[in-house]
């Protein structure tokens, strides 16, 4: 049955969503935001109880590698199918992006112009990203994929500010062009992996377990990893995300930062590394390289912007650097590591650009040259803004610190001098993290207060604070509490680290 | 011992923090204020019942060598199946003396800032910072394992940030709590690499499983080397790199003097008993590591004796008497450092028994320290807040006026300049004479050191309470400081006297074996002439206005102007990060970002737009052209036909 399936209802609660926004008239902004409200908090619930009925399973002793399975032909042609299935690591990245639409919502309370307009495309958005989620069929993946990847440019295009066109076109473009090497990939892969039955499935459980033909896998591998890679901001493809974010209107940035470029990484390992070990094994320096760099770069890079945007979309390259960084370890603690940095750099970076666009809101810029002291004016948003620096520059007790340690003792594992240095040069961001982040706290919240107008903004109203409220729980939970979100994390790692291991010795530089 | 106690311990700062943080806005004051001196007095007591009952009961000791208990220890986060994070409460004896030490003067100042900081904006996110701090520094001394250590080590640099901008309008504050921070999280990196190091090589990060076995961790390093120096030095190293942020040793000090830039009883707190000796303390802990890492030590102790000897010279030459405070508290720290780094784990050194007489005397005079050093800010602060300045050039003759304030003033300075039968003679002693003991040149350069301590800290208080009258306070009366203030200053001159008479080696020892301590008379003799003399000095240079003090300046003009300068290290820094981080490497890459990466992407964009502008003609709607291409096209294809196959 296809609605008995509860991740279906992953996709079918956006799509109840886009209809009943369709219905609402444009100027009732009580309809569309009462809509937006119930799905979004469905989703939210419908994660959590997904959540603990995977646990449950899990605890009950159910192994298998994906629970919740389900699969449906729908194009049988080219035998593609709805195939559904999830382990921790989708059940925590499902959890993400509920949390973070919920969110999403509540930060756009007040969107204008076309409010039904923008919630529409926010919906079609939410609906790729957890499509995407839920899918072990690589070609349902994709389509999700790209599903996610359109409303981005109408979004910006339409609601954003600045060079709004400039960069929304930017975006999409950069974006389309990693997905035609991704398309070249996953075809390459389908076409090269043996048959079943008599036909190349598109199955990832089952093309895992086929393995695809050896000497193409090296090329493979560089098309996904640069298709998902593009996504996940590695350098040097990483120049959508500064212009894009900086243009993007508030819940879109914080919808791209913390669930899309999750895609990226969601990506790399489920279908890059899972399926093309062995050239992962053989090619992951290069990446590594890559990834070293986005790290440092993107912090040095953050150090001396002046758009409040264009410092956490640097941050975000060196934090998604961190997360491909970790993937590519190939070893289980350093891949826990990756996607807890995944859920911490979701969270915290759209709280950070929920409160951006708070303050942006208020005060018409967000270059903090013109910005000072606004820790008097604006306390509550004040303190959250510190809240989110402190996760991001690793404090401990928020989720940062947490994901950071993860990935370090986990990547030092790798006993050679190539991975060590690269190592210690990731550790050094943390230092450069602090600076970034202390010099834009210290210039826009503390100090004298710089424009005498400021004096009569307002703090948070109630929907804001509810926003901000949700992600910084999570943040403090899962710094606080971090052992069963790792647990589960690493159990879901073991079929993967098997598969590579079964490729033989680690390749060694 | 039940867990219930230590983890209330932790649980009640913890508790008030969140309480005051969350809810203080709708308190207030007076609530907030008791609400935060009644939950540290609470964890006061438990402290002292803890620590007490740990030292006193019997069943801690077996075969007179006390237990290392683990009250409790909770898996946190596991990386591996082997390598595991714990939080947990390692009681033995140099974690129950920083229970003590720690809760005493939270509780101080607790009290104490109840007057000095009545006035101020923000009592309540004060007095909750003041709780997060304490819950941090609490964490970090019972730690069982290094990587506990190092969140609550993170978790006191950021409560010390807070704390230092906490008058956040003040341009000053804001950058000097950011120096504090970023010095302290560049250090930390060393800190974590080390531990990254260690790790690897031992699979744990437990302390008791490392210091009860430190010849297996040496062997489970193994023969590795890089650049000379063993593995395991490296890590040993580099861990301390992350004590010397802390403890502001060079060159790692400068965040330290800016610091002072918080509320005074903040940098009594903070600043000069608890959480800046936490990197001697770290040292201590890993004791038996460090004894067995070759060359550690000596790093230690040279780090050290430069650190003391160069923070004792800028003292001399500093006006803010809070300044001359904080480099008298790193050059204190750094002997302990010394101290430490002369110690060794042979119990017999000579056919002498020895047995860690460094390390006892490196956490006697952290006992002291602590006690005699945050009297000495608590009574600056009741200075400052009768004066409005931190300058002893506002002050001069004060003793008449705050008699309370000069007298306890007077015993703190007394127990630093180690005048017996004050505190810091004692410890100040043993230091020595285990300085002496290593070699004489260590003992011989701390002596100097400690000469110089007297005479600035004589300096110090001579400009204070004799030299002139500042004419001011004929229109503003300077007067004592509320009970608040008072209060806490007479019970911690009071401890400054008899702390020193406490057998202090029959309970913090390396091995945790009692050690007698006897004084070393030659020692004493020679530390105590030295001390007087510089005592004197200071009493014929500054004990009335003459020009004594500005013909000597004038004399060595250019070596004044460099202490005063404190040589030139804030100006070497700025340089440095300004100059050539900020402007060469942050903004080289900014540019390159921009200019050349993204440049390329825009310039694939480009040549697509040139491409498609170019060959856009073909399509020209234009039916003859469209005759004309055909009929062109078909001449080629004919041609080319005709010469490949015929």
């Amino acid at each position: 049955m296809l609605f008995g399936n509860i991740l279906i209802w992953f996709v079918i609660i956006p799509v109840i969503m886009l209809a009943g926004l369709g219905l609402c008239r444009n100027s009732s902004m009580n309809a569309i935001r009462s809509v937006m409200v119930v799905g979004s908090t469905a989703l939210l619930g419908l994660a959590i109880w997904l959540c603990c009925d995977f646990l449950r399973l899990r605890e009950m002793g159910v192994d298998d590698e994906m629970l919740f399975t389900g699969s449906w032909m729908w194009y049988a042609p080219l035998n593609i199918h709805l195939a559904v299935g999830v382990d921790g690591i989708s059940v925590l990245m499902l959890m993400l992006s509920a949390i973070i639409v919920f969110a999403g919502t509540f930060a756009s309370w007040k969107i204008n112009p076309l409010p039904k307009n923008f919630f529409l495309w926010f919906c079609l958005l939410s609906t790729g990203v957890f499509g995407f989620f839920i899918s072990i069929d690589i070609f349902t993946m994709f389509m999700f994929y790209e599903v996610a990847l359109i409303p981005m440019y109408l979004l910006i295009g339409v609601w954003g500010t600045g060079r709004k066109e400039y960069s929304a076109m930017k975006l999409t473009l950069m974006l389309m062009g990693g997905s035609a090497f991704l398309m070249l990939g996953l075809l390459g892969i389908h076409w090269l992996s043996p048959e079943v039955d008599g036909a190349h499935t598109w199955n990832l459980l089952e093309i895992a377990k086929l393995g695809v033909d050896e000497s193409w896998q090296r090329m493979l591998f560089v098309f996904t990893f640069v298709g998902f890679g593009v996504l996940g901001a590695m350098f040097p493809f990483h120049t959508w995300s500064p212009d894009g974010h900086a243009c993007a209107p508030t819940a879109v940035s914080m919808l791209h930062a913390g669930v899309l470029m999750k895609l990226g990484g969601y990506g790399c390992f489920r279908i890059s590394i899972y399926l093309l070990p062995q050239a992962a094994n053989e090619l992951a320096w290069i990446f590594i390289i890559l990834t070293g760099i986005s790290i440092v770069y993107g912090a040095f890079s953050a150090c001396v912007q002046t758009d409040l945007k264009y410092i956490n979309a640097y941050s975000s390259v060196s934090h998604c650097g961190m997360v491909l960084f970790a993937l590519l370890m190939l070893n289980q603690t350093a891949m826990t590591g990756g996607i807890l940095q995944m859920l911490s750099h979701g969270l915290m970076t759209a709280l950070f650009f929920a409160l951006i666009g708070m303050i942006y809101g208020r005060t018409h810029t967000r270059d903090i040259r013109q910005m000072g002291g606004l820790m008097r004016i604006m306390p509550y948003l004040g303190v959250c803004y510190m809240i989110a620096g402190f996760a991001s520059l690793g404090l401990p007790g928020l989720s940062g610190f947490v994901a950071e340690m993860t990935i370090f003792f986990g990547s030092f594992q790798d006993a050679d001098t190539f991975h060590r240095i690269f190592v210690i040069c990731a550790t050094c961001s943390i230092v450069i993290t602090a600076v970034y982040i202390l010099r834009v706290v210290g210039k826009l919240l503390l100090g004298p207060v710089y424009d005498d107008h400021h004096l009569s903004l307002t703090d948070a109203t109630w929907f804001e604070r509810l926003s901000t409220v949700t992600l910084i729980l999570c943040i403090a939970g899962i710094g606080c509490f971090p052992n069963w979100i790792n647990e589960t994390i690493q159990a879901s790692f073991s079929p993967i680290i098997a598969a590579i291991q079964n490729t033989g010795i680690l390749a060694a530089i | 011992m039940g867990s219930t106690l230590p983890i209330l311990i932790l649980a009640i700062p913890l508790f008030m923090f969140l309480l005051l943080g969350l809810g203080g806005v709708k308190m207030p004051r007076k609530v907030c204020g008791v609400l935060g001196i009644l939950g540290m007095g609470t964890t006061m007591t438990l402290a002292y019942i803890v620590a007490l009952s740990y030292f006193f009961c019997p069943e801690f000791t077996v075969d007179g060598v006390r237990q290392q208990v683990m009250v409790f220890d909770q898996t946190w986060l596991s990386f591996t199946d082997t390598l595991v994070v714990n939080l947990g409460f390692l009681l033995d004896p140099i974690c129950a003396m920083m229970l003590m030490v720690i809760t005493t003067i939270s509780f101080m100042v607790h009290l104490y800032s109840w007057g000095y900081m009545e006035h101020e904006d923000g009592f309540q996110r004060y007095y909750a910072f003041l709780s997060l701090f304490s819950f941090s520094m609490l964490g970090l001394v019972v730690a069982t394992n290094i990587f506990q250590m190092y969140i609550f080590w993170e978790l006191v640099g950021v409560s010390s940030y807070l704390l230092i901008g906490f008058f956040y309008k003040l341009p000053s504050a804001v950058s000097a709590s950011k120096k504090a921070f970023i010095v302290t999280r560049f250090a930390d990196l060393g800190f974590l690499i080390g531990i990254l190091i260690l790790s690897f090589y031992t699979d744990t990060f437990n302390f008791v499983e490392m210091t009860s076995n430190p010849g297996q961790v040496l062997a489970e390093c193994g023969g590795a080397t890089f650049m000379g120096a063993s593995v395991l030095t490296w890590a040993m190293v580099l861990i301390f790199t992350g004590g010397m942020g802390k403890s502001a040793m060079m060159p790692l000090h400068i965040w330290l003097p800016d610091a002072m830039e918080g509320p005074t009883p903040v940098s009594a707190l903070i600043h000069a008993a608890t959480m800046v000796v936490a990197g001697v303390y770290l040292v201590a802990r890993m004791f038996p590591v460090y004894c067995i890492a070759e060359g550690s030590m000596t790093f230690i102790t040279v780090v050290g004796a430069i650190t003391a000897f160069y923070a004792a010279v800028v003292a001399c030459a500093q006006i803010d008497i809070k300044r001359v405070l904080a480099f008298s508290t790193i050059s204190q720290i750094a002997f302990m450092m010394v101290s430490l780094g002369v110690a060794t784990d042979s119990p017999y050194i000579k056919g002498e028994f020895y047995g860690g007489l460094g390390y006892m005397a490196s956490m006697f005079h952290l006992f002291t320290h602590a006690m005699f050093k945050a009297l000495l800010f608590l009574g600056a602060g009741a200075l400052i807040h009768a004066v409005h300045s931190n300058d002893y050039t506002k002050m001069g003759g004060l003793r008449k006026y705050m008699p309370i304030t000069h007298w306890t003033f007077l015993i703190g300075c007394l127990a630093i300049a180690g005048i017996w039968p004050f505190s810091g003679f004692f410890s100040k002693d043993e230091m020595l004479a285990a300085m002496f003991e290593s070699h004489w040149f260590w003992g011989a350069w701390m002596t100097m050191v400690a000469g110089l301590t007297a005479f600035y800290m004589f300096r110090l208080y001579y400009l204070i309470f004799w030299w002139e009258e500042n004419p001011e306070y004929k229109h503003h009366t300077p007067h004592d400081s509320p009970w608040q203030m008072s209060l806490p200053l007479i019970i911690l001159a009071a401890v400054s006297c008899v702390a020193g008479f406490i057998p202090f080696g029959e309970f913090v020892t390396w091995n945790r074996m009692p050690y007698h301590i006897h004084i070393e008379l030659p020692v004493a003799a020679t530390s105590l002439t030295v001390a007087v003399l510089a005592i004197a000095l200071a009493t014929v240079m500054y004990r009335k206005k003459n020009p004594l003090p500005e013909r000597m300046r004038n004399l060595f003009p250019a070596l004044w102007t460099a202490a005063h300068r404190r040589f030139y290290w804030d100006e070497i820094y700025q340089f440095i990060t300004h100059k050539i981080i900020f402007g060469i490497i942050c903004k080289s890459i900014a540019w390159f970002d921009r200019h050349v990466i993204d440049a390329t992407m825009d310039g694939f964009a480009k040549i697509t737009n040139c491409a498609s502008s170019a060959i856009k003609g073909f399509q020209s709607g234009n039916v003859q052209a469209y005759v004309a291409w055909y009929f062109i096209g078909a001449v080629l294809l004919a041609g080319i036909t005709w010469l490949c196959f015929i």
